[in-house]
């Protein structure tokens, strides 16, 4: 009975999953230290989908083999090589089966690959919709963005509406608009600039597409929809971290006030609700800054995020 | 120190300012004579039209033995879209860029206001909103 109970850890990793998630979007920690609390997020949505994958894919094999990789390998050798009778034979292995009990293999089997191959899928399709939506942006910017002294390395768009954002790539690019110089100050701008660099330098955007994919495959999920806005917040305030270096908090907190109160009447009700309370919340932590979290509970927390990629691994391989 | 790339954006870029300037079709003899660079090789000038056509952002019409060029959109078109999608009115938020900050809502603006009266009042040095 390996087979079945492989699936049944398999099933409480990824209902643990969820539960970690939930538990995770609640806690206060996160924001003390963004980047601990981004690798755990990281290692929540893999072990998840992983363990999720498995459970299914362990029910559909069949009992008494070793490792969900290694049988759903077996299997496909035998497809290759076999007419496809035998593999329901090889499925079957343990001896002949209740036609209904079979059958239910059968669609765990397969619902498992389908989840398998939509995850994959999302992904692809995220990454080559963002890659499109940053090329129709350079060329976009190739006809219509100058230069400007006060903003250094940024391009400048002819906009009334304050806009600040970059796009990353091998080419990147730190775009703002017109009325985001007619907004900001001297400084506000250099902090502003500083934070986009951030998340260039440290490709911010390579940790949200997984989350943001994830979002579109499952769209009416709450625990992926929470995932992927905490994961913004926490790369936001990331950000905002490494653009305080060497420069007052008050700059970036000004600066972040004026952003969101200024193009507040102009974003549309449908916009509204994903970006509820997330200037706020990193004005608040500028302003009342937290400390960041010991050296020992980072540690803590990046072992936790090896064990909970390593258990569904070794699940699946051994 | 430009690079070939650079170079091709900057003459997309100043075609493209000749073709919105002008209200009728321009062919590409009269796109080159309004351009600032004159010294452009004819081939140059059409190579690049060709490319704004290929791209979208041109239109060409036949008009006898020449192509006549007009743009596709207005410039403010274009900037409305570049803007829409940073300022993520599209209501999607993809991971093709990342933003500065969302705008945010009524209640939590209100707040914010007041957050940036307290600072300023207590600071004084700010530089202001130049």
């Amino acid at each position: 009975m390996k087979g079945l109970a492989d699936a049944a850890l398999l099933a409480v990793v990824a209902i643990g999953s969820v539960q970690g998630a939930s538990a995770l979007r609640q806690a206060s920690w996160p924001r003390r230290s963004p980047a601990a609390a981004i690798l755990l997020w990281q290692a929540l949505g893999l072990a998840g989908g992983l363990a999720a994958v498995g459970t299914l894919v362990g029910l559909g094999l069949p009992d008494g083999s070793a490792g969900v990789v290694r049988s759903a390998l077996h299997i496909a050798t035998a497809f290759r090589l076999e007419p496809v009778s035998r593999i329901l034979t090889t499925l079957s292995v343990a001896g002949p089966l209740p036609a209904i009990l079979f059958t239910v293999r059968l669609a765990c089997l397969l619902a498992g690959l389908a989840l398998l191959a939509l995850l994959c899928w999302v992904l692809v399709a995220s990454a080559a919709a963002a890659l499109h939506a940053r090329r129709r942006q350079r060329a976009l910017l190739t006809l219509l963005a100058h230069g400007d002294p006060k903003v250094p390395g940024a391009l400048v768009v002819d906009y009334p509406t304050a806009a600040a954002y970059c796009l990353p790539g091998l080419r990147s690019q730190i775009v703002v608009s017109v009325g985001t110089l007619e907004l900001l100050g001297h400084g506000e701008l250099a902090a502003v600039l500083a934070h986009e660099r951030a998340h260039l330098r440290e490709r911010h955007d390579l940790v949200l597409l997984p989350f943001t994919a994830l979002r579109r495959a499952f769209p009416r999920s709450a625990t992926c929809a929470h995932a992927d806005r905490a994961v913004a917040l926490l790369v936001e305030m990331l950000a905002d971290d490494r653009s305080l270096r060497g420069r007052p908090a008050r700059e970036l907190v000004t600066a972040l006030v004026r952003f969101g109160t200024a193009s507040a009447c102009q974003t549309p009700a449908g916009a509204l609700a994903a970006a509820e309370g997330e200037v706020a919340a990193r004005v608040a932590r500028l302003l009342q800054p937290v400390r960041p979290l010991p050296f020992g509970a980072v540690l803590a927390i990046c072992l936790a995020a090896a064990l909970l990629v390593a258990a569904p691994v070794a699940l699946l391989m051994v | 120190m430009l690079t070939t790339v650079n170079r091709l954006g900057e003459l997309e870029r100043a075609i493209m300012d000749v073709l919105w300037e002008t209200d009728t079709a321009l062919t590409v003899r009269e796109v080159s004579a309004r351009l600032t660079e004159r010294n452009l090789a004819h081939t140059t000038v059409m190579t690049v039209l060709d490319r704004l056509a290929k791209k979208g952002f041109a239109r060409r019409q036949r008009d006898g033995r020449a192509w006549r060029y007009c743009p596709s959109a207005t410039r403010e078109t274009y900037v409305a879209e570049l803007m829409l999608t940073a300022l993520d009115q599209t209501g999607d938020r993809t991971a093709a860029l990342t933003r500065f900050a969302q705008s945010v809502s009524g209640l939590e603006a209100d707040v914010l206001r007041e957050a940036l009266e307290v600072i300023e009042g207590d600071g004084g040095g700010d530089e202001g909103t130049g």
